[in-house]
C-alpha cells in the first residue's frame, strides 16, 4: 500500500470513503507531507471514486491547504486591520531579516515557510501568527527572534 | 474612566451544573422548550439574527429521516474572537444545546465546524466531547458530536458554504431557498447555529426565558458578547447587554480620542464620532436611532488611524476571500481596492468614489450571498463618512 493509501484509510475509518471524506483527507495529506502533489490528488481521487478535477478544485479552494512544498513550519503572520494597527509590518519586516525569505517564500534549508493570512481571531492580542498549529501572540521584535530560534533548534534537533 | 455598561456574567459562569440542566430540559416536552425559547427572543448570534426558537421548530416540522445539527464554529470575522472563547471555557453549555437540539429535531448526529487557525483547541474540545458522549449515555441519548476541520476559508461561516466544504467541495454559497431547516448538509434538514446561540440556549433553559428577555431592549433581547479590539486599553471579550448606545460604549472601551468604531467587522459598519450617541447595538428594529446589528466584532479606531489604510485593509481582505462564484463579488471587490487606489494617486477624480458606491449598491442586489451584499456596508460608510481621507 502506498503512504497516501495508507493515509486515505485512516481518514476513512472514521469519514467513510464517499466525497465527504475528501476535505478530512487532503487536511491529513497536507499536514504529513506539507505539500499536495497532482500524483497525490489522482490518487485521491482513485480512492474514492471522483474526478481528479474534483479533488483538485477542492484542493486549491482552501488557504490552508498548498500544491507547493512548504517547509517544516509554516508560518503565518496576520494581515488583517488590529494587527496591521498594532504593527504587524515591523513584525514581518522582522521575521524577513531573521529568515532572509519574503511572504510566499520558503528558506532552502526547508525549515520554515513564510507567508501572511487573514484574521487569526487573535486580534485582541496582535500581532499574532501561527506556526504550525500553535499560536503566538503579542509578538515584538525582540520576542520574534526568540520564537524563531526555539522552532529552528526542534528542526535540527 | 468611568465605567457605565453592565457587564454580565451569563455565558461564562461555570457551575458544574450542566448534568442536572441537561437532565432537567430532556424531561421537558418538546412543544415546551420552543415556546421557551422564542419567548426568550434569542437571535442568532452570528450576526444575522434569525429567531433561534424558529429555526429549530423549522427543522423539527420537516420529516425528514436522516437530520443535523451543526455549531458553526468558522469564527473569520475581522475582529471577532468570542467563540474560541467560548469554547475554550464553557464548551458543555455549547454541547448540551446541541443535545437538547438533536431531541426536539429527532437527530443523531452533530458536528462542529471549527475554523483550522483554532486546530490548537481540539485536545481540549474532544475531551469535552468524550465527557458529553458518557452523558449522553448515562441520559439514554443517541447523539454524536464530531469536530470537522475548516481549511482557511472566511466564505465557509455563511452556512451553505460550510454545507459544501463539509460535502468535500469548493466552499462556494448554494442559492437560498431552499433553506438549511430543509435543505442544509447532505441534502438533509439542518440547523446551523453560532457558538455563542448555543450557550445562550443553556441559559436559558437554565434560568427560564423571562430572566433572558429582561435583558436587553425590543427586538433585540439578552446579553451578547462582544469582542473588543483596535485602539482601546483594554482589549478582550466583555458580556454586555444590547441595547447600548456606542458612546457609552465609547465611554467605557475607548482610549478617549475615538474617531470611528467598525461594528460587526469588514462585513459590518463604520460608525463616525459624530453618530455615536445615535447609533444603538441590537438587531433591526429602529429605536431613536440607527441600530446596528453586529457579530460581536467592535473595533475601535482613534484619530492618529487613516481610514484609507482601514479601508484598503477591509478590501484586501474581501479580494481574497470571496469565493470567485459570482461576478458581482468576484470583479467588484477587485475594481473597488483598484479604485480607491486611483483616487488615492489622483489617476481619478474625486466624483470617481460615487461610481464607486453605485457599484457597492449593484453588489448588495445582485451578489449571491451576504459576502459580496455586505462589502457595501464598510465601503460606503467609511467612503461617505471619511471622504476627504479617501481623496487626500
Amino acid at each position: 500500500m502506498s503512504p497516501i493509501q495508507e493515509i486515505i484509510q485512516k481518514v476513512s475509518a472514521s469519514h467513510g470513503t464517499e466525497r465527504i471524506a475528501l476535505l478530512p483527507i487532503l487536511q491529513a495529506i497536507y499536514k504529513n507531507n506539507h505539500v499536495l502533489t497532482e500524483e497525490d490528488m489522482i490518487e485521491v481521487a482513485r480512492e474514492l471514486d471522483i474526478s481528479a478535477a474534483h479533488v483538485y478544485g477542492t484542493a486549491t479552494f482552501y488557504s490552508f491547504l498548498e500544491t507547493q512544498k512548504s517547509g517544516k513550519y509554516i508560518i503565518r503572520l496576520c494581515k488583517t486591520i488590529t494587527c496591521m494597527m498594532h504593527g504587524k509590518n515591523i513584525i514581518l519586516q522582522e521575521l524577513e531579516r531573521l529568515l532572509k525569505i519574503k511572504p510566499g517564500q520558503t528558506t532552502p534549508d526547508g525549515i520554515f515557510t513564510l507567508t501572511e493570512t487573514n484574521c487569526l481571531g487573535q486580534c485582541h492580542k496582535g500581532p499574532a501568527m501561527l506556526v504550525n498549529d500553535t499560536p503566538h501572540t503579542d509578538l515584538t521584535p525582540e520576542n520574534i527572534r526568540e520564537i524563531i530560534d526555539k522552532y529552528r533548534r526542534e528542526a535540527l534537533q | 474612566m468611568t465605567k457605565n455598561l453592565k457587564r454580565l456574567d451569563l455565558i461564562f459562569k461555570n457551575e458544574g451544573d450542566s448534568e442536572v440542566i441537561l437532565g432537567k430540559t430532556l424531561a421537558r416536552s418538546n412543544e415546551e422548550l420552543i415556546s421557551d425559547l422564542i419567548a426568550s427572543g434569542l437571535k442568532g448570534r452570528g450576526g444575522a439574527g434569525f429567531p433561534t426558537g424558529l429555526k429549530w421548530r423549522l427543522a423539527a416540522d420537516d420529516k425528514a429521516d436522516e437530520k443535523f445539527i451543526i455549531c458553526n464554529a468558522d469564527e473569520g470575522e475581522p475582529g471577532t474572537f468570542k467563540d474560541r472563547e467560548i469554547l475554550t471555557s464553557v464548551p458543555h453549555k455549547v454541547l448540551t444545546g446541541m443535545a437538547v437540539c438533536a431531541r426536539i429535531i429527532n437527530c443523531r448526529q452533530g458536528f462542529i465546524y471549527l475554523r483550522q487557525e483554532y486546530t490548537y483547541l481540539i485536545p481540549h474540545l474532544n475531551n469535552a466531547i468524550e465527557e458529553f458522549h458518557q452523558l449522553m449515555k448515562k441520559f439514554k441519548v443517541d447523539f454524536e458530536v464530531k469536530i470537522f476541520m475548516g481549511s482557511g476559508a472566511y466564505i465557509c461561516g455563511e452556512e451553505t458554504a460550510l454545507f459544501e466544504s463539509m460535502e468535500g467541495k469548493r466552499g462556494e454559497p448554494r442559492n437560498k431557498p431552499p433553506y438549511p431547516t430543509n435543505f442544509g448538509y447532505k441534502g438533509k434538514p439542518t440547523v446551523i447555529n453560532n457558538v455563542e446561540t448555543l450557550a445562550h440556549t443553556y441559559s436559558i433553559f437554565k434560568y427560564g426565558p423571562e430572566k433572558f428577555r429582561d435583558l436587553g431592549v425590543k427586538d433585540s433581547r439578552g446579553s451578547k458578547v462582544f469582542s473588543v479590539s483596535g485602539d482601546t486599553p483594554i482589549p478582550g471579550i466583555y458580556e454586555l447587554e444590547f441595547g447600548m448606545t456606542l458612546q457609552k460604549f465609547v465611554d467605557d472601551f475607548g482610549d478617549g480620542d475615538a474617531k470611528a468604531v467598525q461594528v460587526g467587522g469588514a462585513a459590518g459598519f463604520c460608525v463616525p464620532r459624530k453618530k455615536f450617541e445615535k447609533t444603538i447595538i441590537g438587531y433591526q428594529g429602529k429605536l431613536t436611532g440607527v441600530s446596528l446589528p453586529t457579530g460581536g466584532s467592535m473595533m475601535i479606531f482613534n484619530s492618529s488611524r487613516s481610514m484609507y489604510n482601514v479601508l484598503h485593509n477591509y478590501l484586501d481582505f474581501f479580494v481574497e476571500e470571496s469565493c470567485g462564484q459570482c461576478t458581482p463579488c468576484r470583479v467588484g471587490t477587485q475594481q473597488l481596492l483598484m479604485g480607491i487606489q486611483a483616487v488615492k494617486r489622483g489617476e481619478r477624480p474625486s466624483t470617481y468614489l460615487d461610481k464607486l458606491l453605485e457599484l457597492t449598491e449593484v453588489m448588495r442586489v445582485t451578489a449571491k450571498c451576504g459576502l459580496g451584499q455586505s462589502v457595501a456596508n464598510s465601503f460606503s460608510s467609511i467612503v461617505e463618512n471619511f471622504k476627504e481621507e479617501m481623496i487626500y
